[in-house]
């Protein structure tokens, strides 16, 4: 039975991961995954409606499910279906709570008091739960209506922030301007489709169209100042003023270009199109599909809804059929959810090398292999998927990187735990995925991660050879470390470091610093010769490179140190774990700093993360440094 | 062997003075790195990297100390100690040779960053669409240009650099009929009119726009955005006295004109000018952006150069990550301005450029080397063990 073990765990595992490539099922009757995955253009990107679902959900508050903490069961079955209530059915979406409030100075300021904070639940036993902290006790989302009261004051505190640098705001300035920017985003949402005070758009556009040539024909007289119906000009012009404001608003731009455009990247928002219709005389279908397509959801039709989605879906594959199939591809990897998927395998295959240093090494040690190997395998699939929707190379901003550097180092630990076969690779592993899985989830909340490349990254030559380069330096860099912190970790707490798993573990951190070393000098090189070529210089001083510089030099000391011997196991392994410190610095440090040529995306609350993080490296630095009669494994 | 030169020896040879280097230099890295902040760029490469030491000033007082090595110390001692080390240790073994040729890219390295440092030039080149720029303008070094204007087919021009000029007192110059004096002096000033500030204190200046103008110091800034603007009063002095007192600013964009001898002549303390043997029209400047957003795409100049001598005339399209190269220098899209009506390149002289490449092939060669010796090694051991 014990034996089987492994494989059992292989097996579920897989069918788990396979079960999550199933289509989507619709919650009702309406098919809202194929409405999710109807292709739109934002931030310059072709898009499945799914996809802004869920980055404006995360933008907005933090996660994708849409809930509300007192009530079991979240209120829209999918971001999908949230998105089609805030297009088509406002007034609805208005009750969500979506709006994230932290900071308790910004929820005075929007009036909500403790009493909207407060949950009460209605059974002794949750209140109980709540007592200690397993339910949560007060709300921190809250709904639009909440908000709407405030939104003058709002704007008003935020543009008194504004003037103040970015760096130098204080937290409620910062807080102010989030939420600014978030309440704007759903406005935004909202007249992407229709105007949000319209109670039947449809009816409205029908009866603009109907008013539509007489219109004209008065703005046209009155132009040359002749004489015109001065109701129908007075009409013409408050449709204009609303259609105007819907252009301005819009964050979808839905409409795609006309046949006889040349630039397939053409799209049009609802407003321009609306606008186009006072020269062409009549009101674009594609406009016309999405009110019909909003009033069917409204009046809860499922037949027509399910019907005007394929039709629009039929009409566009005509000029857009390999978009609709990224499109439809994004939207099953979005539900898919790999990297999420992977983080809960890490988790467990790290849990599971661990106890099989306790009990059963082999066996448990094989099922950590293999978690490993299938979380590797759907983090590979991911990013595979990544690259082809957006057509570059792995890395393209922080983000991205964060999921390389644990696919680097994820796939070291394999090779490692293939050759030694002691689980420390697989506990490795799970430890780096888990944790760059888990940098890369806090680093997605402020938006689309298929981000458009800013003009001087716009290259696919140097992106994938000297970013990928360097980034594995980083994740060799960082495995060394972690090789090293299990080496003092297990040594100094634990009685089961033996000589030879002392010896088995030296030989894979020098290795694998030889390995970093390599690739870290090649990936600065390679930096440099991009400068050259682009800039006319080699080097520049930025602070990125002076990092990549700092993890080169860091790993050339160790191997000089350890070659001339001026240290042994526990000094290369102390100077390993400070690799960690050096990797981080270059890796977010430096793009705190906000300037230079790298400073792509500045954030402050990492920073303290990152002071964490480099103090517990120092403090384990520090306990290796006690006397080996304190440690518990070399004690004779 | 004498036991002092032996042990002179032994310090330079030694692996400890290595890690001691390089421990130092990524202190001096990061610290420099941090400093950015403060000094901006160029700032840090000249109080960091591009000396022997790292002044610093005792509180109180004006006095420099050192307090850091600098990157020339640390540069240099590395190279010695690589050097010194190689030749001490070389043998001619198959299995030393990846470290060897890794060690002699490093040395390459580390002697073309000395080069570059000591010989690379930086300006740019600002054209507006149509217009034509046969000169590039340095941001960081200014000089005081005298021009003789009297010839309408050319013009005879007299250049001081400003740390000359900052030195203070006279200049005489062989094709000067006068001598310039320094009155006064301001790294950066802002200049306004006196009229907006009555209470100024009174000009030196007595011709040209100067005794209009009220100068107020600044603070030197180092970031990267901005720019030093000095600004100088001079007295011309001819054999007959004196012929008044300038101010002089690159902020004053046009010349101050004034006849002297017979002859006209004009007086400007200007950016530092780059004159090239060929000359640049800008054709089209265009920015583009993703639809819908307002993030660039692409920033592209199209540009006809044109050569002095006759023979090169063509259109060369810069943009993103394709710089032109022309002459030695490099010319590559850094800015635009006015609503993408001007294009700014910039343009630069790097003759030790070829240095890095070869140093990075010798050290990919080397370290790849010595990584397949290794892992053949391992895996040689592994098989033989099990």
């Amino acid at each position: 039975m014990k034996r089987w073990l492994p494989i059992l765990v292989l097996l579920l595992a897989a069918g788990w991961l396979a079960s999550s490539l199933r289509p989507q099922k619709n919650p009702g009757a309406q098919d809202l995954a194929a409405f999710g995955r109807l292709p739109v253009l934002v931030n310059g990107r072709l898009k499945p409606l799914d996809t802004v679902a869920r980055t404006s959900l995360l933008v907005m508050q933090g996660r994708q499910r849409v809930s509300d903490p007192a009530n079991p069961g979240p209120l829209v079955a999918t971001p999908a279906e949230w998105l089609a209530d805030v297009l088509f059915n406002p007034a609805k979406a208005d009750t969500y709570p979506t709006f994230r409030i932290d900071s308790p100075d910004l929820l005075t300021l929007m009036g909500i008091t403790e009493g909207d904070t407060r949950i009460s639940y209605d059974s002794a036993a949750k209140r109980m739960m709540a007592l200690v902290g397993f339910l949560p006790s007060s709300r921190s989302r809250f709904t639009f209506k909440q908000l709407e009261p405030k939104l003058a004051e709002l704007d008003r505190q935020a543009q008194l922030a504004e003037p103040t640098e970015v760096q130098l705001r204080t937290p409620f300035q910062k807080a102010v301007i989030q939420l600014r920017d978030r309440v704007l985003l759903y406005q935004r949402l909202k007249h992407s489709a229709q105007t949000p005070d319209s109670a039947d758009f449809l009816s409205e556009l029908v009866q603009f169209q109907k008013a539509l040539p007489a219109g004209v024909a008065a703005v046209r007289a009155r132009q040359k100042g002749e004489p015109h119906d001065t109701d129908a000009f007075k009409a013409m012009m408050t449709m204009a003023g609303r259609y105007d404001f819907m252009d301005k608003m819009g964050y979808l731009l839905t409409v795609p270009p006309a046949s006889d455009e040349p630039n397939p990247t053409a799209w049009k928002s609802v407003g321009h199109a609306l606008l186009e219709a006072f020269e062409g005389g009549s009101i674009n279908p594609n406009v016309m599909a999405y009110a019909a397509l909003g009033r069917a959801y409204r009046d809860q039709q499922p037949t027509q809804f399910n019907e005007i989605v394929r039709l629009y879906r039929d009409q566009l594959a005509k000029r857009f059929t390999p978009q609709l199939r990224k499109s439809d591809i994004e939207a099953r990897f979005n539900a898919a959810e790999p990297f999420y998927k992977s983080t809960q395998l890490y988790a467990i295959a790290f849990l599971l090398a661990i106890f099989s240093w306790l009990k059963w090494p082999a066996v448990l040690g094989r099922g950590a292999f293999y978690l490993t190997l299938l979380a590797f395998i759907a983090t590979t699939a991911g990013i595979a998927t990544r690259m082809w929707l957006e057509g570059r190379p792995p890395v393209t901003n922080l983000y991205s990187s964060a999921l390389f550097v644990g696919w680097g180092s994820v796939g070291l630990c394999l090779i490692l735990e293939k050759i030694y076969r002691n689980a420390i690779g697989s506990v490795a592993a799970g430890v780096i995925g888990f944790v760059t899985l888990l940098i890369a989830h806090h680093l997605s909340l402020s938006g689309d991660t298929l981000e458009m490349m800013r003009a001087v990254l716009d290259t696919n030559l140097w992106l994938a050879t000297h970013v990928v380069v360097i980034t594995i330096g980083y994740s060799a860099t960082y495995l060394a470390g972690f090789l090293a912190l299990i080496y003092i970790v297990r040594g100094l707490f634990t009685r089961s470091l033996d000589p030879a798993t002392a010896d088995a573990l030296t030989r894979m951190v020098y290795g694998i610093v030889c390995f970093a070393t390599l690739f870290s000098l090649v990936g600065t090189v390679l930096g440099g010769i991009w400068a050259d070529q682009s800039w006319g210089r080699f080097w520049g001083w930025d602070p990125k490179e002076n990092g990549a510089l700092l993890i080169v030099i860091w790993n050339a000391i160790i191997l000089h140190c350890r070659w001339g011997g001026l240290v042994k196991q526990r000094g290369l392994m102390c100077l390993a774990v400070f690799g960690n410190v050096i990797t981080s610095w270059s890796w977010f440090g430096t793009n705190m700093l906000g300037i230079g040529l790298h400073s792509y995306g500045f954030m402050d609350a990492a920073f303290w993360w990152l002071l964490a993080f480099v103090a517990t490296q120092v403090a384990v630095i520090a306990l290796a440094l006690l006397p080996l009669e304190k440690w518990r494994s070399f004690r004779v | 062997m004498h036991p002092v030169i032996r042990q002179f020896r032994d310090f330079f040879v030694s692996l400890k003075l290595t890690v001691v280097l390089l421990a130092l230099s990524s202190i001096l890295i990061f610290w420099a790195t941090l400093a950015q902040v403060q000094l901006g760029i160029w700032g840090v490469q000249e109080k960091f990297f591009h000396t022997l030491f790292v002044l610093g000033k005792i509180p109180g007082t004006d006095l420099p100390v050192p307090v850091f090595p600098g990157g020339y110390f640390l540069g240099g001692l590395l190279l010695i100690n690589l050097l010194a080390a190689h030749i001490y240790r070389f043998r001619l073994e198959w299995k030393k040779a990846g470290i060897q040729l890794t060690h002699l890219g490093l040395i390459l390295l580390l002697l073309g960053e000395l080069v570059t440092s000591l010989l690379q030039v930086e300006s740019n080149m600002r054209i507006e669409e149509g217009g034509t720029q046969h000169y590039s303008e340095s941001y960081r070094i200014n000089e005081l240009a005298i021009l003789d204007t009297t010839n309408p087919g050319f013009n005879e021009v007299v250049a001081i650099p400003e740390a000359v000029l900052a030195d203070g007192g006279a200049i005489q110059h062989p094709k000067l009929p006068f001598q310039v004096r320094l009155k006064d002096y301001y790294p950066n000033a802002a200049l306004q009119l006196r009229e907006g500030l009555p209470n100024a204190a009174p000009s030196l200046a007595t011709v040209g726009v100067g005794p209009r103008i009220a100068v107020t110091p600044l603070r030197l800034t180092y970031k990267q955005d901005e720019r030093n603007a000095p600004a100088a009063h001079l007295e011309l002095v001819g054999p007959q006295g004196s012929l008044g007192t300038w101010l002089v600013s690159p902020i004053l964009s046009a010349p101050q004109t004034f006849d002297y001898a017979g002859r006209t002549w004009e007086i400007a303390l200007r950016f530092k000018r780059y004159y090239h043997p060929f000359n640049i029209t800008l054709l089209d400047f265009a920015h583009d952006r993703y639809p819908g957003t307002e993030i660039p795409k692409n920033f592209s100049s199209r540009i006809r150069l044109k050569t002095d001598d006759g023979r090169g005339d063509r259109e060369v399209l810069i943009f993103m990550n394709n710089p032109l190269r022309h002459a030695g220098l490099t010319f590559y899209q850094a800015s635009f301005e006015r609503g993408d009506k001007v294009s700014i390149l910039q343009v630069v002289r790097n003759p030790g450029w070829v240095v890095p490449y070869v140093s990075c092939i010798i050290m990919g060669l080397g370290l790849l080397l010595q990584f397949s010796i290794h892992l053949v090694g391992f895996i040689r051991r592994r098989a033989a063990t099990t």
